[in-house]
């Protein structure tokens, strides 16, 4: 395996789209729940034990192997709201636009011929993750690095924020992000065994109507 | 399967701009339009709608910056059936979502194509940007830089990629000239030194000629893109 693949596929410039996107933090700040870097860390900490889990978790069991049809059923079923449906099968299908010029391979084919408008995106994450030839950690590793790294950039953008409190809460994150990789790969273990229902389910109920809330603003900076 | 250190980079239909769509035809060719917050991208993005929509298949994607207020403009002037304009949302930052990550507005293009194609081209509009924000390649096939007379005289001489690059540099709104102390012949020598061959037009979408020589120019470009089909 490549270690050096794994910062490749993880880097905030990464071309997949996701630069357009505020992982709920445009409607957080909107709505006065973020206001600073203290605001900040609290919503990227809830943000990571629930939707960062939950992709950390798909992702990882993508590059362990699992069907990424069934991950993708099991992504659905996991987030209710159609808003964030559509943003995550829309960066799935940015995402697999880079990774087949980044990792060519047969099995990233497939999905994007399977699923043509794109799959979830933190399962086209662990495919190509696999693609890379690393591993079902480091793929949970970039997914929940990304559940966080998303909104601390945006909010650097939208509140004019200091750039350095926001890198400092991401560095305070590491250990946690550890620890939920590794929850992640943990059941991803599990699904190879017990299926997709072994994944977990984490939910952030503000998040999801934030994100219908968000979609349905005339005016704003950021997808979703 | 991992990519071997002596594997050479071939590009693929997978990505950015092979001239072919993946069942072998020949795609839209792709003009991208950049240049500064109020230089008049959209008002030439609909004259151009209005004086080449007669004789060829064409749509439209717009990179508002944080509305969808350009393509609203171009639905409300029905330059072009709805169905034929997109909008691309670019989180705050016009210059990379049309250089540094293009994947939103290639997919965007893709599916205008597959919705309402076989199409001749595609007109790709920036957010208003800066004097650096230029397409890249994977995206467009050619680019139009547009500056107006307004936003000062100074802008030719000082250059940057989008001056000094694109295909083709506009100046518009040379009517304004007289009223804002621009020297237009200036612009055009400052212009002709940072570009050397590459074409500068003067416009006014208010009198004279109007769009007529850009849209020359983007009739020139297709001739071409076919003559090499």
């Amino acid at each position: 395996m490549s270690r050096a693949a794994l910062l490749v596929l993880a880097d905030g410039r990464f071309p997949a789209g996701g630069h357009a996107h505020s992982g709920g933090a445009e409607e957080a700040v909107g709505a006065g729940r973020i206001r600073d870097a203290a605001d900040l860390g609290a919503f990227c900490r809830g943000r990571l034990h629930t939707a960062g889990l939950v992709a950390a978790a798909l992702a990882a069991a993508a590059a362990d192997g699992t069907d990424p049809l069934a991950l993708d059923e099991a992504a659905d079923a996991r987030t209710p709201s159609p808003a964030l449906r559509t943003a995550a099968r829309r960066l799935g299908r940015q995402l697999m636009r880079a990774a087949r010029a980044a990792w060519p391979d047969p099995a990233l084919d497939a999905l994007a011929a399977a699923r043509p408008r794109g799959a979830h995106q933190p399962v086209v994450l662990g495919l190509a993750a696999r693609a890379a030839g690393l591993t079902p950690l480091d793929a949970a590793h970039a997914a929940a690095y990304e559940s966080v790294s998303g909104p601390a950039t945006a909010t650097v953008r939208l509140l004019s924020l200091d750039p350095f409190d926001a890198t400092a809460v991401l560095a305070r994150l590491a250990p946690e992000l550890d620890q939920v990789a590794a929850r992640a790969a943990e059941a991803a273990r599990r699904c190879a065994a017990e299926g997709p229902g072994a994944l977990p389910a984490a939910s952030a109920p503000l998040l999801e109507t934030g994100a219908e809330a968000h979609a349905a603003r005339p005016v704003r900076l950021f997808a979703s | 399967m991992h990519l071997d250190h002596d594997t050479p980079f071939q590009p693929h239909h997978t990505h950015s701009a092979d001239p072919h769509r993946p069942d072998g035809t020949r795609r839209a060719l792709r003009i991208g339009l950049g240049g500064p917050v109020g230089s008049g991208k959209t008002a030439t993005v609909a004259a151009l709608c209005r004086a080449l929509r007669d004789s060829y298949a064409l749509a439209v994607v717009t990179n508002d910056i944080y509305t969808r207020e350009d393509a609203e403009f171009l639905l409300r002037e029905a330059v072009l059936p709805p169905e034929r304009i997109t909008a691309v949302e670019t989180g705050a930052c016009p210059h990379t979502a049309i250089r540094d990550d293009i994947s939103a507005n290639l997919e965007a293009v893709e599916d205008l194509e597959e919705s309402v194609g076989p199409l001749d081209l595609v007109l790709v509009e920036s957010g208003g940007d800066n004097l650096t924000a230029t397409f890249s390649k994977g995206l467009a096939d050619a680019q139009i830089f547009v500056i107006d007379v307004a936003g000062g005289d100074d802008i030719p001489r000082k250059g940057g990629p989008g001056v000094t690059t694109a295909d083709l540099l506009v100046v518009n709104k040379t009517d304004l000239a007289v009223h804002v102390g621009s020297d237009l012949a200036r612009m055009a020598a400052d212009a002709k030194e940072q570009r050397g061959e590459l074409p500068v037009i003067l416009q006014s979408l208010r009198s004279g000629e109007g769009v007529g020589p850009v849209a020359a120019w983007v009739r020139e470009q297709l001739t071409a893109w076919r003559a090499t089909a």
